[in-house]
């Protein structure tokens, strides 16, 4: 279990880093964090001729925070953001997804934007972009830079919505709104280990403390992030009165997931419902003490 | 077909050390092999044993998931530098032991590195916070009772110390 | 107190140099060594047409590549059947590298060495072997039916079929038996694949040095002197010019005791070959699919009881699972057949199993080694027939225990080492009241009404298990003063972990009377230690424990022959403490070990001033007797062996209360109580280390690891991410206490204690889901999925007919 040989290039500036992409397309390879691709490389399951690692650019370890979201450069480390209190407050749900992703010593070096781009359909963070809307940062020596919604980005199973020689330099998670609160759940074998199925809902009231708007984005159902829209199911009505579970039969109906070695696709589905409502709950729940709170 | 080779320095266990190696060359068998540090061991090669986990910069890696050329320039430390300059167990080490921590020692260097960094941050963890500091760590001996209690017996030993 | 040593906690010796990043694993080793890797099957049934290895010879590094077609001599023979028996009439085992055919996924096909590891992943990545695709045998139900054959020369795929039966008091057959009891039951159980799982993985390190003509051999195994002879006999090599070591090894539970693995042969040869240092070091995914598995049985249980729940008749099918080679023998199912019988006296008992070839990785020994399956049948069959009784489940199983004074208790069969199964001594009713008082089992039904108003499901199970530890034929000690003082003791058999250095250092500080801190010990070195068996089947302490008091104790006697010889004293009145020969009452006159040691040693040469006392004009003394007096020999030391006459057996009882969530089916293991039974113990925290560690393997066999093949063959899950071991989060805290009933058949008194924690852990997490659940728990392990389905399950069959519980045993 060694990597295959490959040619290294490790820029200093995203400029340099766009030219090597450039230069080799398809066959080059971005390294971040490494926590997903060498594993890939150590079993040769994934052999590029070129790797280019882009560790060196600084200028890409940055989390910045303002009142319209969370802006996260492609070096931030996963440990980095999840103790970023700012980015807490303004988007919670970015942390509350990152505690389950694997162990604290894989999210010392993994990079949230990493892992958006590895896209893989159990994980975490796609989920979290897909269900708040928001995007990622691609940048090409040739087409310069261009933000790709959540929706289009995740393209399939481990198959981001990249060309060759674009380098995704950044991902933005827009801010909770007001009266809004979040949640995520997950069920995992062991602690740590990708979910068999995990919901991260994001619940927001209305002034007079309805539910106005309710979705959430189910990881492990699909081929990518899956993002169901349940306000209307609940029917804006106040938290204490809404029908949780009619939600989550509605969102165990709209999945069909696949079976694995782990787990059923009939096992997925129930644990869709279940932890929907869970979500569904919490966000509600999240969204109202934060309005008490004010 | 010859292979690229880099001059790759880092500062490891407060020491400046080098070698000419492939890019490829894993961080792992960079100490191990071109190092002779072999204090680290290797039990899965897929980040997910964390018998590799050595201190980067101080915080806990998967040595295995990292080549050597991207440690370059950095402070890296092994189970070799752990103990004090005049080479007394650090308390965490003394734990182990004392607690019964271990029984292969094949884990062991892995968890030490981890267990350092985590009582570094958390001088006094709670035990859902030793939990969540150990819980990417195998260990196929123990069944982790020890473990948890030499956790704690470090932070005691390392209060007593102050 | 030097002298108290033995029972005491003690800190390990082992561990200073482990926890500094001194510990000499076998990779951490031979740094200027060649590297070898190997091309493995990718296919679980085919047959080599063509081997093409032209593209690997431009990989800049590349020293060699070999097939089978290289191999010559006893090199290209089959692998050792290692322990034949009449009932594996079938017995085959693998080439070192393939032959014509490859049985399963991970067979080394061929071999390549060159400069470093990568290089020679990148020579095997361009060899190319040209495949015939042959019908895989998977699972087994597949094997059973034959459709297609592992071996083509193995009817039915059955390698071996065993039957035992003990008639009862009555005379009556187990089948007779069942035929008249009261009440009768039958259901089908079984057990998954799982695997040992070291984290260190298997490797080898050959030095040949052509100037001697000897071979030099570092392996990480559970049996060095056995792979010594092996490796002699197959390079067709004196064992004198062969020395084989294990260092530290980074866990074994079983997988290690296999041997010679391919690789233990062929890097020793290629390194004679080569005249070059060559080194193989295990990577996980070979692990996975290389080395080999455990577990895998199906059984079908057929019991008779009366009204209290004794049982008058048991028998048992079943059908073991043994992949595609069967270097171990029958081992796993003829201690599944014996041990599952447990701590009870059943009236009439008969057992017969099928082993049966599958195209997967072969099945050898893991860590308890067919016992979790038998008492995992045995524990089940309790708690079934005290659900179709209506009784307490511990009353059921306490009116079939064995009583204290029935030792010797004689079970009628053959055991694993083909003696008979007579249990030594313990006392299972108190193990049963311990472990019930321990976790509580009389209060649990309030705490579970009472979880059940808030939602919460709470299940409480327990499981009984008796295990013959010790197994023979021997083991030996050798004890050596020398004139610094110092003690070398030095066993054959190897340590992965269990503490060796510091229980035998502590038999012999104990037994001889001298500071451990004096003690040096040494296990698995051929170089120190030529004659032993190996370490498995819970047998050091009681093999090389009682070998090295035994030597100890004759170096005593030497030693106080000749001090009292210095002393001018009767050997009876004098004592050693702290390293110096007294006599007794008189502390004046005294003489240290190290001088007796001198003094043992008559020299002509004085090479230090110690010696200088030795010589023959120093020494006064009778000069009409021979310097070294007739049936003594010179040096302070001393070879001792002890060979059991049969196994001692442990014993103990788990319970475990669970928690199942209603609506994700996920199981958490609230609390997990032992109470064990190892005769004296040595030392206490070591074995309390052994059973955590087993437990926690108990707990990944039961609720989180299976190795899953699908049709072809193809092993799903070799990878860590994938095969679920275990982390911190995922054990419980063990809770434990010791019964102390000591063996009669060895001078400490001692049992093993190594394999005793995973035994029961699945009975005992099945029973407490199932009373969690009210679902009857047929399989191992099980998943929150599986728990799910049988959820659905059980939902429908009460849908479709009201009133029958579900998944009910049916009377027969």
């Amino acid at each position: 279990m060694k990597p295959p040989p490959f040619a290294y290039r490790a820029p200093r500036t995203l400029d340099e880093a766009l030219a090597a992409l450039a230069e080799y397309g398809a066959d080059a390879k971005v390294l971040a964090g490494g926590q997903s691709l060498i594993p890939l490389l150590n079993m040769r399951l994934a052999a590029p001729a070129v790797i280019v690692d882009i560790n060196r650019i600084g200028a890409l370890d940055t989390v910045f925070v303002d009142a319209t979201g969370v802006r996260i450069g492609a070096l931030a480390r996963q440990r980095r953001v999840e103790r970023a209190t700012d980015a807490a407050r303004v988007q919670p749900l970015i942390g509350q997804a990152l505690r389950h992703i694997a162990h604290p010593v894989i999210r010392v070096r993994g990079t949230v934007v990493g892992s958006l781009a590895h896209a893989d359909p159990a994980a975490e963070l796609p989920v979290v972009l897909a269900v708040l809307g928001g995007s990622v940062e691609v940048a090409s020596a040739a087409g310069g830079r261009r933000a790709i919604p959540a929706a289009e980005f995740f393209a399939g199973a481990l198959e981001p919505a990249l060309r060759p020689g674009e380098l995704a330099v950044g991902a933005f998670f827009p801010a909770l709104g007001p009266r809004a609160g979040t949640a995520f759940a997950e069920t995992a074998r062991r602690h740590g280990d990708y979910g068999l199925a995990g919901v991260a809902a994001v619940v927001a009231l209305d002034d007079d403390l309805r539910v106005a708007a309710a979705r959430i984005g189910c990881l492990g159902v699909a081929a990518t992030p899956f993002v169901l829209d349940l306000t209307d199911v609940l029917g804006h009505r106040p938290p204490d009165s809404c029908d949780w579970s009619a939600a989550a039969e509605h969102a165990k109906r709209a999945v069909r997931p696949e079976a694995d070695i782990h787990a059923g696709g009939d096992y997925r589905r129930h644990l869709i419902g279940v932890l929907t409502e869970r979500t569904l709950r919490a966000a509600a729940a999240a969204a109202r003490d934060g309005v008490i709170d004010d | 077909m010859t292979e690229e080779r880099l001059d790759v320095e880092m500062t490891v266990n407060g020491v400046p050390r080098g070698a000419r190696v492939p890019a490829r060359r894993l961080l792992s068998d960079f100490l191990r092999h071109d190092l002779g540090l072999t204090g680290t061991h290797v039990g899965c090669e897929h980040g997910v044993c964390g018998c590799c986990t050595v201190l980067l910069d101080g915080e806990p890696v998967r040595s295995c998931l990292m080549f050597a050329v991207g440690a370059a320039g950095h402070a890296v430390t092994t189970v070799e530098g752990l103990a004090a300059p005049g080479g007394s167990p650090s308390p965490v080490q003394r734990a182990f032991a004392e607690c019964h921590a271990l029984q292969c020692g094949f884990c062991t260097p892995g968890f030490l590195c981890t267990v350092t960094a985590l009582l570094r941050d958390r001088p006094r963890p709670t035990d859902d916070e030793v939990m969540a500091g150990i819980s990417g760590n195998l260990c196929r001996c123990t069944g982790y009772q020890n473990i948890v209690k030499a956790v704690h017996r470090a932070s005691e030993l390392m209060a007593e110390a102050e | 107190m030097t002298t108290k040593l033995f029972g005491e906690p003690i800190p390990r010796r082992e561990d200073p140099r482990l926890v500094t990043g001194r510990g000499r694993f076998l990779d951490d080793l031979g740094g200027r060594a060649l590297a070898a890797a190997f091309v493995r099957s990718p296919h679980a049934h085919a047959r080599v047409v063509d081997i093409d290895v032209a593209g690997a010879l431009d990989v800049e590094g590349l020293v060699a590549v070999y097939t089978w077609d290289d191999l010559g001599g006893r090199v290209g023979e089959p692998l050792p059947l290692l322990i034949p028996h009449p009932a594996l009439t079938h017995g085959r085992t693998g080439y070192p590298l393939a032959r014509d055919v490859v049985r399963h996924v991970g067979e080394p096909v061929a071999m390549v060495v060159a400069t470093d590891r990568y290089l020679a992943e990148d020579a095997a990545d361009r060899i190319l072997v040209g495949y015939e695709p042959l019908p895989p045998v998977v699972g087994i139900e597949a094997a059973a039916a034959a459709d297609h054959l592992v071996h083509e020369d193995v009817p039915g795929n059955a390698g071996a079929r065993l039957v035992q039966e003990v008639p009862g008091p009555d005379g009556l057959s187990a089948p007779a038996a069942i035929e008249r009891a009261p009440h009768r039951l039958e259901f089908r159980l079984a057990i998954e694949r799982s695997a040992s799982m070291p984290l260190e993985g298997r490797g080898v390190y050959a030095r040949w040095d052509a100037d001697d003509e000897s071979l030099r051999v570092y392996s990480s195994t559970q049996t060095s002197t056995s792979v010594r002879m092996a490796i002699a006999a197959k390079l067709d090599l004196p064992p004198a010019k062969v020395e084989v070591i294990a260092p530290d090894v980074g866990g074994g539970f079983g997988v290690k005791i296999v041997h010679p693995w391919p690789e233990e042969i062929l890097v020793p040869w290629a390194a004679r070959l080569l005249g070059r240092e060559v080194k193989w070091t295990e990577d996980r995914r070979e692990h996975f699919t290389s080395s080999a598995h455990e577990r895998g049985q199906v059984h079908f249980v057929r019991v008779g009881f009366d009204d209290e729940g004794r049982i008058l008749g048991l028998d048992v099918r079943f059908l073991h699972d043994h992949g595609a080679y069967t270097p171990y023998g029958i081992i796993v199912p003829i201690i599944t057949s014996t041990q599952l019988l447990g701590p009870y006296k059943v009236g009439a008992y008969r057992v017969e199993f099928t082993s049966l070839y599958t195209n997967t990785v072969q099945v050898t020994p893991y860590r308890g080694a067919g016992r979790p399956q038998g008492v995992f049948c045995m524990e089940r069959t309790m708690d079934r027939v005290a659900v179709h009784l209506g009784r307490d489940r511990t009353l059921v199983r306490a009116a079939n225990l064995i009583q204290p004074g029935d030792f010797p208790y004689d079970q009628g069969l053959t055991f694993q080492d083909g003696r008979p199964l007579i249990y030594d001594s313990g006392d299972y009713p108190e193990l049963l009241r311990m472990v019930k008082e321990l976790i509580g089992w009389d209060d649990f039904g309030k705490a579970q009404t009472e979880a059940a108003v808030r939602g919460r499901r709470l299940g409480l199970g327990l499981a009984c298990y008796v295990e013959g530890t010790g197994v023979g034929p021997y083991e030996g000690g050798h004890v050596e003063v020398d004139s610094s003082g110092r003690v070398h003791v030095s066993t054959g058999l190897t340590s992965q972990g269990q503490g060796h250095q510091t229980v035998f250092a502590q038999i012999a500080a104990a037994e001889l009377g001298v500071p451990i801190e004096d003690i040096r010990v040494t296990t698995g070195d051929t170089r120190r230690f030529r004659y032993a068996v190996g370490t498995f089947a819970s047998r050091a302490a009681v093999l090389s424990g009682n070998a090295i008091a035994l030597a100890c104790r004759a170096l005593r006697d030497k030693a106080l022959r000749i001090a009292a010889d210095a002393l001018e004293a009767d050997p009876r009145d004098l004592e050693i403490e702290d390293g110096i020969v007294r006599i007794r009452g008189n502390p004046a006159a005294s003489i240290p070990l190290r001088t007796v040691a001198v003094l043992s040693n008559p020299l002509r040469y004085a090479f230090d001033e110690e010696a200088a006392r030795a010589t023959q004009f120093a020494v006064g003394g009778s000069t009409d007797q021979p310097p070294v007096a007739e049936g003594e020999q010179p040096g302070l030391e001393g070879t001792q062996y002890y060979s059991p006459v049969r196994s001692t057996f442990a014993a103990g009882a788990h319970a475990a209360i669970v928690e199942t969530d209603p609506d994700t089916a996920e199981v958490r293991v609230l609390r997990y109580a032992v109470v064990h039974d190892c005769g004296r113990l040595i030392n206490p925290r070591i074995v309390e280390g052994q059973i955590h560690g087993g437990v926690a393997q108990g707990i990944g066999g039961a609720l989180y690891e299976r190795l899953i093949y699908d049709e072809h063959g193809q092993l799903l899950n070799a990878s860590f991410m994938d095969f679920l071991m275990p982390y911190a989060t995922e054990i419980p805290a063990i809770e434990t206490a010791h019964l102390e009933t000591p063996s009669p058949l060895n001078p400490l008194g001692v049992k093993g204690a190594g394999e005793a924690g995973v035994i029961p852990v699945s009975a005992v997490i099945a029973a407490a889901i199932e009373d969690a659940e009210g679902i009857r728990i047929e399989e191992m392990p099980i998943s929150p999925d599986d728990l799910f389905r049988l959820r659905e399950r059980a939902r429908r069959a009460a849908g479709e007919s009201s009133g029958a519980e579900a998944g009910e045993a049916r009377p027969v």
